[in-house]
């Protein structure tokens, strides 16, 4: 192979499942020991790991899309190798997911919603199509079908990760907010899962923390770089974080029970960190009444604008950590949740004052805005022309 | 004397970083050969990382051209890889192509990852003219393990691969 020749170091070989060039992909846990430990809830990892896998795929998908709008190439190289990081964590979380168990996978055509697509036909189990997906639950337990099947097989209803990740972008202020958001809140969490119990699972964490510290740095000094930059800028970074603080409650929601519940200080002390850097006012707590019987108009008629009212901005800079702590139970929009959405009880536990709004739904549970079907009728083209297809 | 499948193994190239061998990567954690086969398990630089398909079958095409039949290659996730891991020699392989090699990565302390903003990082000198500064360019390059950077004095863009 000559270093030189980028052309002869991408033809001189002779097999045909070429990476840089086909779908020849193997199964990114090929050859770890797929055993589950005992003690481990085969199912509560499986829809913890798809749930995890989901938020990276999502959030891959959507940053994929920047690469070519960015300000800068620098930041589509950069923007491109997140998504990247991102979509290798997909891709083991959930094969892990598969492995653990076959009942994540999507069920048979019959079953799908109606706005799923069909699955990919089963084809051929050979080893030498390793990318056929199938739609037999049985097939897609295993290796890169499993991942497929997962990935392209499902329809949004049976997507389990947060509206955060799925959300469009108004410009670049919002990617960066959003991004500064996921990689925090992501850092912290599968912080804590480095000692979780099934050995995949830890070390998948292990790994994304390393790479999730640079994706947090290079959204922080983004938001900075715009929000303590021109009129302009700092008015657009200002925007993004008032249309992103609405989301942050759904991250509260966590019903899968080997989810960590101690992340939220970190995250609240890096976010109140990065937003002091940037001049940029942390939106603030929601009338204490509001937050008692918040009326379903103020939290949902125009949550992506409402708390960019004068009203909510903050005019104390948020400093001290433990104050930020403190305050976070108020500031943050969590508060606003029917408490339904923070114990997982049933709905007839639902106050009768609230109406749940669509933020206060949780893509955990399925629930997801219309941009999830647009993200999957991009993501899932090809898979849904060309079943099973590798070439 | 042919030779050993961990001397052939050694040999096999990175997909994206030609001038290193895997085994100046770090990236092979272990070669065993008994009466069943050779074992090769390799650790990927990164959970994305798109050659680690590559690099398999590079193992396996490698081994089987030594005369080596049964080649099974496993993947060992933890402990993670790091850039800790390239050897010295693979360092100076770098420098030779222009890259510079990464530091010692950071010792992880309990608590929090803290979020650095603004800080200086600390110097990293062009591979081209030995300047002992550069500056940032980007975070990120061609791969996810390299960075952008230029020198002050020669005015060369360089690639630094980073530490992790
Ligand atoms: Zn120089």
């Amino acid at each position: 192979m000559s270093f030189d020749d980028a052309y002869g170091a991408l033809t001189d070989h002779d097999d045909d499942t070429r990476w840089a060039y086909g779908t020849g992909f193997a199964d990114p846990l090929a050859g770890v020991p797929a055993a589950i430990p005992p003690g481990v809830d085969r199912a509560a990892l499986a829809e913890y790991c798809l749930m995890l896998g989901d938020d990276a795929l999502i959030m891959s998908h959507r940053l994929q899309q920047w690469v070519t709008l960015a300000p800068e190439l620098e930041d589509e190289v950069a923007i491109a190798n997140i998504a990247l990081d991102l979509l290798g964590q997909a891709r083991l979380l959930l094969t892990r997911a598969a492995e653990a168990s076959a009942d994540v996978a999507p069920a048979p055509a019959a079953a799908s919603s109606a706005a799923a697509p069909a699955p990919v036909a089963a084809s051929s189990a050979a080893g030498d199509a390793p990318v056929a997906a199938s739609s037999a639950a049985g097939d897609a337990s295993t290796g890169a079908r499993g991942e497929d099947a997962l990935a392209f097989g499902r329809g949004p209803a049976e997507f389990r990760n947060v509206q955060l990740v799925e959300r469009a972008d108004a410009d670049f202020a919002h990617l960066v907010a959003r991004l500064l958001a996921f990689a925090t809140w992501r850092l912290a969490v599968l912080d804590r899962l480095r000692d979780t119990a099934d050995p995949i699972l830890a070390a998948v964490a292990t790994k994304a923390v390393k790479e999730l510290t640079y994706h947090r740095e290079y959204a922080a000094h983004w938001v900075v770089r715009l929000g303590d930059g021109t009129d302009e800028s700092h008015s657009r970074m200002q925007s993004a974080i008032d249309a992103l603080w609405p989301l942050l409650a759904e991250l509260d929601h966590e019903p899968s029970p080997l989810a960590p519940t101690t992340w939220r200080p970190e995250f609240n002390a890096i976010l109140s960190q990065v937003l002091t850097a940037a001049t940029v006012a942390e939106p603030a707590a929601a009338p204490a009444e509001s937050s008692a019987a918040a009326p379903a108009e103020s939290s949902a008629a125009a949550p992506a604008e409402s708390s960019a009212a004068d009203a909510s901005l903050s005019t104390e800079a948020p400093d001290a950590v433990s104050a930020v702590d403190d305050a976070a139970e108020m500031s943050l929009p969590g508060a606003t949740l029917p408490p339904t959405h923070r114990g997982g009880g049933g709905g007839g536990a639902r106050a009768a004052n609230f109406e749940i709004s669509p933020l206060a739904e949780s893509g955990r549970d399925g629930v997801h805005t219309p941009a999830l079907a647009e993200i999957l009728d991009e993501m899932q083209g090809l898979a849904r022309s060309v079943p099973g297809g590798v070439w | 004397m042919s030779p050993s499948a961990a001397e052939v193994a050694a040999t096999v190239t990175d997909p994206e970083m030609p001038m290193l061998t895997l085994a100046d990567l770090g990236v092979i954690r272990d070669v065993r050969q008994d009466d069943g086969g050779v074992v090769v398990t390799v650790t990927p630089t990164y959970s994305g990382c798109p050659a680690m398909d590559e690099i398999r079958a590079d193992i396996r095409r490698a081994l089987a051209g030594a005369g080596f039949d049964a080649v099974e290659v496993r993947t060992e996730l933890s402990p993670a890889w790091t850039s800790d891991w390239i050897t010295p020699e693979g360092r100076a392989k770098l420098s030779a192509a222009g890259i510079s090699p990464p530091g010692p990565a950071a010792r992880r302390h309990d608590g929090p990852v803290p979020l650095v903003l603004g800080a200086p990082r600390r110097s990293i000198a062009c591979p081209q003219c030995g300047h002992p500064e550069s500056e940032q360019i980007a975070a990120f390059s061609a791969t996810a393990c390299r960075e952008l950077r230029r020198c002050p004095v020669c005015r060369e863009p360089f690639e630094h691969v980073k530490e992790i």
